[in-house]
């Protein structure tokens, strides 16, 4: 989910990169160099998965997963969640740098809320963990489509119904986030708890 | 399922200093992005392929990598002639294209299909290591340089290991449709990416820091000299600026 190139408008392209750069001040400020790698690396994953694609019906959608991102990195997320869309439009041309910024604040802003409002729930019960997961899940991909068509409708009235279709379209998506974001972490919870914020201060 | 072909040819371009490059993507990119004149999108549509035909890009491998914007203007033109208001220009049936919904459209189609021309020509053509190497040198922070290295650096193996559990688990017996059992094996596909991902990381940081690694960010590249540089940063500057200047005007 993403915007292409050429369809916003300069106010809100410029918005977009100084919320980005913001944001990925304050997630490069929150990395020390003892994690910087562990940062990278899971960027990488979350590159990877992103390219997972899993049926729905006759079609196909691919994971997002930027909730799981947010759980695991908070403000991180930030900064990794940039990176791997630059290397998307560099090896696909998935967009290119002047929607980079919107992008990455439509991509990374629900990881970080997501992280604040649903990480507290992840050392109890299994299934407050799933919920609390399933909520981060789909609730990021919400908000990200809330976030695309808030610029798309800045940009232009006429593109609101081009938004609503955005928010519809993606209702299937937001519940397989939200199941397989629920698995991925109780999955975590299982068989590598260390990998969950809470996890990492313990230890 | 990475490959960066088009880095590896020898053109104009590809000889010129990466940080020239970057930031002539930049001001073109964001000079196109901002001016909305049909006569002058058009002049900035030739300027694009004038790069790409400067980077001497074959038209495959440049079609190819516009098919996931080429795919978008198409959803855009089904949808928005006929949602937009306006003036109406065709009646096909019961719908009606409007004339701003059509000038909306192609307006965004020269831009879109211009901008990414403008990023295959200059930035595409060369390798992501490059590309860091000169964000480096204009002087975008230490840590974000070293994310993006990392992250280029281990996608490759994290790929490999997504297609080793994709295989384990297609041995199994699984396959993919729409139900919950799909859903959970991915969810532990991807989770176990992420905790292999978390473990890897760990082994290589302790890699490092045995090599002596303390936080600075080291570069072996030393950029070439060449007369270009200055020629080609000038003659784009140059022409963007005669263009952003027409836009400014013509209204």
């Amino acid at each position: 989910m993403h915007i292409s190139e050429g369809v916003l408008s300069g106010p809100v392209m410029m918005a977009g990169a100084a919320l980005a750069v913001a944001g990925t001040a304050v997630g490069l400020k929150k990395i020390d160099y003892d994690r910087i790698v562990h940062v990278a690396i899971l960027s990488s994953a979350f590159f990877v998965a992103s390219l997972i694609h899993v049926n729905l019906g006759p079609s196909s959608v691919h994971l997002i997963l930027n909730g799981v991102v947010g759980l695991l990195l908070g403000w991180a997320a930030f900064p990794a969640i940039l990176v791997a869309l630059l290397l998307q439009a560099v090896f696909f041309q998935y967009g290119g740098i002047t929607a980079l910024g919107v992008n990455s604040v439509i991509m990374a802003t629900p990881a970080v809320i997501c992280y604040y409002l649903f990480s507290p729930f992840l050392n109890k019960g299994r299934k407050t963990v799933f919920a609390a997961s399933f909520l981060a899940g789909a609730g990021s991909v919400f908000i990200s489509c809330l976030l695309l068509g808030f610029s798309l409708y800045l940009t232009e009235k006429s593109f609101l119904e081009v938004s609503l279709l955005v928010v519809t379209a993606n209702l299937p998506v937001m519940i397989i986030e939200g199941i397989v974001t629920g698995f991925c972490v109780t999955f975590f919870h299982k068989v590598y708890p260390e990998i969950l914020p809470r996890g990492r201060s313990n230890s | 399922m990475i490959s960066e072909e088009l880095a590896q040819g020898d053109s104009i371009i590809h000889r010129l200093d990466p940080c020239v490059r970057v930031v002539c993507a930049l001001v073109v990119s964001f000079a196109l992005a901002l001016s909305s004149q049909f006569e002058v999108l058009g002049l900035y549509l030739v300027f694009a392929l004038a790069l790409v035909f400067l980077a001497s890009l074959g038209a495959g491998p440049v079609l190819k990598r516009l098919k996931p914007v080429l795919l978008f203007v198409i959803m855009i033109w089904v949808i928005l002639p006929f949602t937009h208001g306006g003036e109406p220009l065709v009646r096909i049936g019961p719908l009606t294209m409007t004339r701003p919904g059509v000038e909306l459209c192609l307006r965004i189609t020269i831009k879109s299909v211009s901008i990414l021309m403008v990023f295959i020509a200059l930035l595409a053509t060369m390798t992501v290591a490059t590309l860091g190497q000169a964000l480096h040198r204009l002087r975008v922070p230490d840590k974000l340089v070293f994310l993006l290295l990392m992250t280029y650096r281990y996608i490759a193996v994290i790929q490999e290991e997504y297609q080793r559990l994709l295989r384990a688990a297609r041995f199994r017996g699984f396959v993919p449709g729409t139900n919950i059992h799909s859903y959970r094996t991915y969810a532990y596909l991807a989770g176990m990416l992420f905790v292999r991902a978390s473990l890897r990381a760990g082994r290589v940081h302790n890699a490092m820091l045995c090599r002596g690694f303390n936080g600075t960010f080291r570069s072996l590249d030393s950029p070439s000299s060449n007369r270009l540089n200055p020629v080609f940063m000038t003659g784009v500057s140059a022409l963007t600026l005669m263009l952003v200047v027409t836009e400014i005007l013509w209204k």
